[in-house]
């Protein structure tokens, strides 16, 4: 038997249609928009101005505070303003317009393919560099991977573990990362281990990638302490609490935080940015980006410098097919449909499904059975049902007591539902407003 | 962008699941039980079917449509579901007017007086069913002998209605004759598996309910906690009993083949509207309905009472959807 998490879940179509093509490299864009907010937590603050030069890899806007990334700058050119800019969130935000001008990188950046191993930096120099190159979680959730990598006070990690799952459906940036990037991304599993003090690494993988499995767990061999863990194929087991149950059969408390239980995850995306920013110096500047939909031409897997707007990416995966009736930053199951195919890819950015136009409305809403399939299906052991009722009906506080703020919105429920009731859309709303109780209470 | 597209939130895909798949998924696991019945007991099963359905879904369609003049939702196929459950509560002889004030009562008083499907507290056919077991005991206790498919519709002669088996035991008992004694007279425990046995139209088929069940667990519509806390609980208790004295008590699997047990551990304790959501609750309520069940039984007046246990246990269902709480993640941490 394969592990796997044990409460709830879901298994939809995988629909893994650019699985098998290799990473491609995109042309370079005219002129872009940068948002200062690509990251969970607090913008970054711009350190340009109108008329600025910048090069490849310059650090064009500073993390403010403990909880906020670097960002540098992708391309080579002059600032044309900093205005706000549609971004990934649907809204307009504070970004930087950069004009592009060749391609000039700073020197100190190792652009070869040269596979570099060695590395004798400390833990704290590990942590520095992985907070100078603005790296954040590029599982989609982009939360500062510094931040992750600090150790509260009290708490001791012990298992590092790096997630290969990619259980969204369509997605395959990892899974091409993981054959194509294996021993970069071993070197970063090694960094990361190191910067957390750690001496066990497990790289958990869904097995519906066996080549990839198979690729890892022999180089892995040449590594200590890492290992690879082939998980049974089951949605959400690349969330952090799944996996780590998967893994370690442990479960992160409710409201706690996985260190509480030794464990730290990072995305195999991650762990190969955290590679190249020590290894080769390249700060976060582009990532693995999937185009996909049923369809699309040629889906693909493309290495996007950030800032690069959507529809460049469509464009060289054949173009928007003409029935497209949604645009999706990430999976099906937790990605953000666009407003638009000028929004540029941000770090947080896995994927890009186009969705056509007879699979993009909702089934009709229909009254709940009671037949308990989103009960059945939360991996959080929440009821769904209830949540949506109390929400409608504003009963924050019985809300919270159900413990609506476990809910990780993976969208199971909605998923399931034969009555197509918007179970998530109703939690969001009671998450909200209890988020909103709970911070009004610690004032 | 020169074209509109949708934005809406996550998830942007459907599992295909839906009400009609899973009320027609009921349907054909009802089939096989059906085909035993028309078997056993020739055109009546048809007609009784055929009368039931009609009449669920008609009462459906007028009351939606004239009275609450709301969405007819016929189609969802719930009033098929409640029309097939009630006519396989019923003997195959019934006249066809007691099935229309059947239908009436299921569909009217247990379901759209409520607010229609999802909102009923008790499992309407069962409602239709105890309603016409109060008001006409005569004719819904008179069960035509198992005579295969020439079985005439309307057989009031003499010599063509008998009792159930539960229904001879509970006569025998109350005379003081022994078990063994009237086992005799009973049908072997392989025609009760089979339904090779007087009783309710789609009652008397084990083999064949089962097979139901295997249907709907493998289609993922139900759950086994309810039907397996039944027929366990009935098991178990029964078991004690005849241990106990068996001169008084039948064996256990006496009970679990008769008496419309399986059908309503199987189908009708199952319903989704009337049954706990989490699967804690379902427990607890399959153990409810089986201890109900056999107390009534043993110890009541009716020889039979799953009916009585389940709707009892409707009864309850709210109470335990609010207090039994599934097992949260994170709840219990145990670790390593």
């Amino acid at each position: 038997m394969l592990k796997t998490f044990t409460k709830g879940g879901v298994h939809p179509a995988e629909n893994k249609l650019s699985v098998n093509q290799k990473i491609i490299d995109l042309d370079l864009p005219a002129s872009v928009s940068i948002p200062i907010s690509m990251h969970l937590g607090v913008p970054s603050k711009p350190l340009v101005e109108k008329g600025s030069e910048v090069k490849v890899g310059q650090l064009i806007a500073a993390g403010a505070g403990f909880v906020s990334a670097n960002i540098h700058s992708p391309f080579s050119g002059k600032i044309l303003k900093l205005d706000k800019s549609l971004d990934t969130s649907g809204y307009k935000r504070d970004s930087i317009f950069i004009d592009i001008e060749g391609d000039t990188w700073l020197p100190e950046i190792d652009r070869s393919s040269d596979i570099k191993k060695e590395f004798s930096y400390s833990a704290e120099e590990i942590i520095q560099k992985i907070k100078d190159a603005g790296i954040v979680g590029l599982g989609g959730a982009t939360f500062p991977s510094h931040v992750k990598l600090s150790i509260p006070r009290g708490r001791k990690a012990e298992y590092l573990i790096i997630n290969g799952v990619e259980c969204e459906p369509y997605l395959t940036a990892d899974h091409v990362l993981m054959l194509e990037k294996s021993e970069e991304l071993l070197i970063g599993t090694s960094l990361l281990m190191k910067g957390l003090k750690v001496d066990k690494a497990v790289i958990g993988i869904e097995n519906n990638k066996p080549d990839a499995i198979e690729k890892l767990q022999k180089i892995a061999l040449n590594y200590k302490g890492i290992s690879v863990q082939a998980l049974k194929v089951k949605y959400p087991q690349g969330g952090e609490k799944q996996l780590i149950k998967s893994i370690l059969n442990r479960e992160v408390p409710s409201g706690g935080l996985p260190v509480d239980i030794g464990a730290v995850v990072f995305n195999v995306g991650t762990a190969f940015a955290v590679y190249e920013a020590i290894q080769k110096n390249k700060p976060l500047i582009e990532r693995i980006v999937t185009v996909t939909g049923k369809k699309l031409k040629k889906p693909s897997n493309f290495r996007v410098r950030i800032g690069t707007p959507i529809k460049m990416l469509i464009e060289a995966a054949g173009g928007l097919p003409d029935d497209t009736g949604k645009v999706i930053n990430g999976g099906p199951m937790m990605g953000k449909a666009l407003p638009d195919t000028s929004i540029p890819v941000v770090k947080g950015s896995s994927g890009i499904l186009l969705i056509p136009a007879e699979e993009s409305k909702r089934k009709k809403v229909e009254p709940c059975i009671r037949c308990s399939k989103c009960v059945s299906v939360c991996p959080l052991g929440l009821e769904p049902y209830l949540l949506m009722a109390l929400s409608q009906k504003s009963l924050f506080e019985r809300l919270e007591a159900e413990r609506v703020m476990d809910c990780i919105e993976c969208g199971s429920c909605s998923y399931i539902c034969p009555s197509g009731r918007p179970l998530l859309d109703y939690i969001r709303l009671g998450k909200s407003e209890v988020g909103k109780i709970i911070r009004s209470r610690k004032k | 962008m020169d074209k509109l597209i949708t934005v809406s939130p996550s998830p942007h895909i459907h599992s295909g699941q839906s009400v009609e798949k899973l009320m027609y998924g009921v349907v054909i696991a009802l089939v096989p039980a059906f085909i035993v019945s028309l078997f056993f007991y020739g055109i009546g099963a048809i007609i009784i079917t055929g009368i039931s359905i009609i009449s669920c879904i008609l009462f459906e369609y007028l009351i939606q449509k004239f009275l609450l003049k709301t969405e007819v939702r016929i189609a969802d196929g719930s009033a098929m579901v409640t029309g097939l459950l009630l006519a396989f509560n019923l003997p195959s002889n019934l006249p066809w007017w007691i099935i229309i004030i059947g239908a009436l009562v299921s569909i009217g008083i247990g379901k759209m007086t409520f607010g229609g499907l999802g909102n009923n507290p008790f499992n309407p056919a069962l409602v239709g069913r105890v309603f016409l077991l109060i008001s006409f005991p005569v004719q819904m206790t008179s069960y035509p002998v198992p005579s295969g498919m020439s079985t005439p519709y309307i057989s009031n002669i003499e010599g063509f209605t008998g009792p159930t088996p539960l229904g001879i035991l509970k006569e025998g008992l109350k005379q003081g004759t022994p078990v063994a004694e009237l086992m005799r007279d009973l049908p072997s425990h392989l025609d009760l598996f089979v339904g090779n046995m007087g009783g309710s139209m789609g009652e008397i088929a084990g083999a064949a309910l089962l097979l139901g069940m295997l249907y709907l667990l493998i289609r993922k519509i139900i759950t086994w906690h309810i039907p397996v806390s039944i027929i366990a609980t009935v098991f178990l208790f029964t078991g004690i009993l005849y241990l106990i004295n068996p001169v008084k008590n039948a064996d256990p699997l006496f009970h679990i083949l008769t008496g419309g047990l399986l059908l309503g551990a199987i189908f009708m304790a199952t319903d989704y509207v009337t049954s706990p959501m989490t699967p804690p609750g379902m427990l607890i309520y399959g153990v409810g309905i089986g201890l109900i069940t056999i107390i009534i039984r043993v110890y009541g007046a009716y020889p039979e009472g799953v009916s009585f246990a389940i709707l009892i246990m409707n009864g309850f269902v709210p109470l335990l959807n609010r207090y039994i709480k599934p097992k949260r993640f994170g709840e219990e941490v145990k670790n390593g």
